[in-house]
C-alpha cells in the first residue's frame, strides 16, 4: 500500500505498524521522531499505531541550525 | 595563577531553572565539516548548543543527525524552530523537538520577511503564549523592540533574544541603545542572538549588559572556525567583566593622565 513519508511516495506492507515502518528503513526509534496524520506519536507507542493506506507519516530529527 | 576572570565577582547564568557556566551559546549549522563543528563547539567552551528540526534523509539515513558527533550528555541541545514562518509551523515544530525526549527548552523563531529573516513579532507572540501554556521554557527570538520584548516576557517568555542584526549577516550590534534598554527593563535573561561577525562584536555586545549572546555564522563562516570560536570565548569573557568592572564616563574632551604639576620651567 502506498504512503508518504516525508513528502514522498512510499509502498509499504500492509499492515504495518509506525515501528515496523522503522526498522524497515533501517531507523532507531530512539534517533526519531514521528508524526503520523500530524499527530506526534511518543516512542512507546510506536508499536501500537498500524500505518493505513495515504497515511502522511513525517520522520524528524535534529540537524545543525543556529 | 589568577585570571581576570577570577577577579571579577559573577553570577552563572539560570535560564528557566538550569545554569550555566558559560554566557556563549553557539549554533551548530553552516560547518565545512562535522569535525570541524565539533572542535569549535569545545574551543567556544559552549555548554547551550542550539539544533534545527529536519526530516530525516530517508537515502543516507546513517550519519545525518547532529547527534552522530555531539553527545547530548555533554551539552545542552536548545532545539530552534528556524525556518517556521507562521506561529502554527513553529508551535508544531517545537512540539516535535520537545519529544526527541532532552529537555523542554525551545529557542522559538516565527520568521516574518525572506530577505530579511527579521521575526514576526505578532506569531512570535502568539506562538510563544500556546508554548508556554504547554511548560515549555520559551526563549524567544525578536528584533531590538522594547515593546515586544516586554510582551514576551508577560507571556511567560524563560528569556529574550532581541538580534544584533539579520541572523547571518555578521553586522554587529546595530542598536546597543535599545537592547541596552531591554535588559535594564526585563527580568528575565536576554540573549542576544544573531548578528555578531567578529570578536569585538562580541565583546561590545556583552558590554552592554546582556546575559549571554548566541551566534552560529560567525564561527562557523570565519577561515578558521576553531580559532574564531577561542576567539568569540575570550571576548564573551572579556566584554561581561568590563561590564561588571564598570567603564569610564566618556568625555567630550582630553584629561592628561600625567601631573600637570612638577613640569619644567
Amino acid at each position: 500500500m502506498d504512503v508518504v513519508i516525508n513528502g514522498e511516495r512510499k509502498q509499504i506492507t500492509s499492515g504495518a505498524t509506525l515501528l515496523d515502518l522503522l526498522t524497515e528503513l533501517e531507523l532507531d526509534p530512539r534517533a526519531v521522531v514521528v508524526e503520523h496524520n500530524r499527530k506526534i506519536v511518543r516512542r512507546p507507542a510506536l508499536g501500537d499505531v498500524t500505518v493505513t493506506e495515504g497515511d502522511a507519516i513525517e520522520l524528524v530529527h535534529f540537524v545543525g541550525g543556529g | 595563577m589568577t585570571t581576570a576572570v577570577e577577579t571579577i565577582r559573577d553570577e552563572p547564568l539560570t535560564i528557566g531553572g538550569r545554569t550555566f557556566q558559560s554566557r556563549l551559546m553557539v549554533g551548530t549549522g553552516k560547518y565545512p565539516d562535522m569535525d570541524t563543528m565539533v572542535r569549535a563547539i569545545e574551543a567556544s567552551g559552549a555548554e547551550v548548543v542550539t539544533v534545527a528540526v529536519r526530516r530525516v534523509n530517508l537515502d543516507r539515513t546513517k550519519e545525518s543527525s547532529v547527534l552522530h558527533f555531539l553527545d547530548p550528555k555533554h551539552f545542552f541541545l536548545l532545539a530552534n524552530t528556524a525556518g517556521c514562518y507562521t506561529a502554527a509551523d513553529s508551535i508544531r515544530y517545537a512540539r516535535l523537538a520537545r519529544e526527541a525526549g532532552f529537555n523542554d527548552f525551545v529557542k522559538l523563531e516565527v520568521i516574518g520577511d525572506e530577505e530579511t529573516l527579521l521575526p514576526d513579532v505578532q506569531g512570535l507572540l502568539e506562538a510563544a503564549k500556546v508554548l508556554v501554556q504547554e511548560g515549555f521554557k520559551v526563549l524567544a527570538y525578536t528584533n531590538e523592540d522594547l515593546v515586544t520584548a516586554l510582551r514576551l516576557e508577560d507571556a511567560g517568555c524563560a528569556a529574550v533574544m532581541p538580534l544584533a542584526s539579520p541572523i547571518g549577516s555578521g553586522l554587529g550590534l546595530l542598536n546597543p541603545f535599545s537592547v541596552r534598554t531591554i535588559k535594564r527593563r526585563l527580568h528575565v535573561p536576554v540573549i542576544v542572538d544573531a548578528g555578531v561577525g567578529t570578536a569585538s562584536d562580541a565583546c561590545v555586545t556583552m558590554e552592554q549588559g546582556v546575559d549571554g549572546i548566541l551566534m552560529n555564522t560567525a564561527i562557523a563562516a570565519a577561515q578558521d572556525p576553531v580559532a574564531m570560536a577561542h576567539a568569540m570565548r575570550l571576548a564573551t569573557i572579556s566584554g561581561r567583566a568590563a561590564y561588571l568592572a564598570g567603564r569610564m564616563p566618556r568625555r567630550e574632551v582630553a584629561v592628561p593622565s600625567s601631573p600637570t604639576k612638577g613640569m619644567l620651567d
